[in-house]
């Protein structure tokens, strides 16, 4: 279901866990679909003894595809134009993450009436790990 | 990435993206319930466009037959001599969408490089950043998707608290 404007104010919030005790399993199957076969994600032996980080850790992509999810939820198939993110914290098997959209402006351009949004995600422990903006396109 | 690269978009592909995601939504999976929707037809998830380094035949981030592995082997790295850098990490991410992608768009993808800039960090150092900018036009030859992708090196791994 399309939003509509008319229901839409500054400061409305959407939010949904987009995913609950984050496997490993899960960073394989996104390495195999997006392609990005970096070790850092799947090879805790290289991660560990030759990176120095704790153990593999998400894909940056993955955690904006996730919050990818939640907007999509929100504001409908295909109604994205824009969808920005800065990645501000690393995300780690086991994590459960929190994905926000909250309006910031509902306005009218060439006739078409939109929606803005900031974009949030965070883990369990409140810190934000991606941060960022959408714009969709609201019915009128 | 290459330069130019050329992007089939595949029903199976994007039902195997959605199913990364854990995402259940029909329209990246049912032709016939996407058919009665709104988009007319499957569509790509939004963020479904980083997918084409598996379209570019010298993605540095796949093993090749023939080539050594960063990864671990039988030791933690594949590679000789020096273990390498940590490499890069993706800073930011960034799509505008002319329309959405669905199966059957045969995709040319072309990339040039943006802007660079440096920030020093407490927990990683000396900060490199390196904007590369996307621009996916479809088989009528459409501009129908921009990514703007920032990548950073980290002068030492990131430092946990």
């Amino acid at each position: 279901m399309a939003l509509n404007m008319s229901d839409l104010k500054p400061g409305d919030e959407h939010s949904e866990v987009v995913v609950d005790n984050l496997s490993r399993t899960q960073l394989v199957m996104y390495s195999g679909a997006s392609g990005d076969y970096n070790p850092l994600h799947t090879d805790d032996v290289y991660t560990k003894e030759v990176a120095g980080y704790p153990g593999v850790f998400a894909h940056g992509m993955l955690t904006m595809g996730l919050t990818g999810k939640m907007l999509t939820n929100y504001v409908g198939d295909g109604r994205l134009t824009k969808f920005g993110v800065r990645f501000t914290n690393q995300v780690w098997p086991g994590d459960t993450l929190t994905s926000t959209a909250t309006v910031t402006e509902v306005r009218v351009e060439d006739g078409q009436a939109l929606v803005d949004l900031d974009v949030k995600t965070t883990n369990q422990d409140g810190t934000t790990v991606v941060s960022g903006y959408a714009t969709a396109k609201v019915d009128s | 990435m290459a330069d130019e690269v050329k992007m089939p978009v595949e029903g199976s592909h994007i039902m195997m993206f959605a199913r990364s995601l854990l995402d259940d939504n029909p329209i990246y999976s049912d032709a016939d319930y996407a058919a009665k929707s709104e988009t007319g037809s499957i569509i790509a998830p939004p963020t479904f466009g980083r997918a084409v380094s598996q379209f570019d035949p010298d993605y540095h981030l796949r093993p090749k037959s023939g080539e050594k592995w960063f990864g671990s082997g039988k030791n933690p790295t594949g590679l000789d001599g020096p273990a390498p850098s940590t490499g890069g990490l993706h800073a930011e991410q960034h799509y505008e969408y002319h329309r959405h992608l669905k199966p059957g768009d045969q995709l040319t993808m072309t990339s040039k490089p943006g802007k660079t800039w440096e920030k020093q960090s407490k927990r990683a150092g000396l900060l490199k950043f390196t904007e590369t900018v996307f621009e996916f036009h479809d088989q009528d030859g459409e501009l129908v998707l921009t990514m703007r992708g920032v990548g950073v090196k980290t002068e030492k791994p990131v430092e946990q608290d």
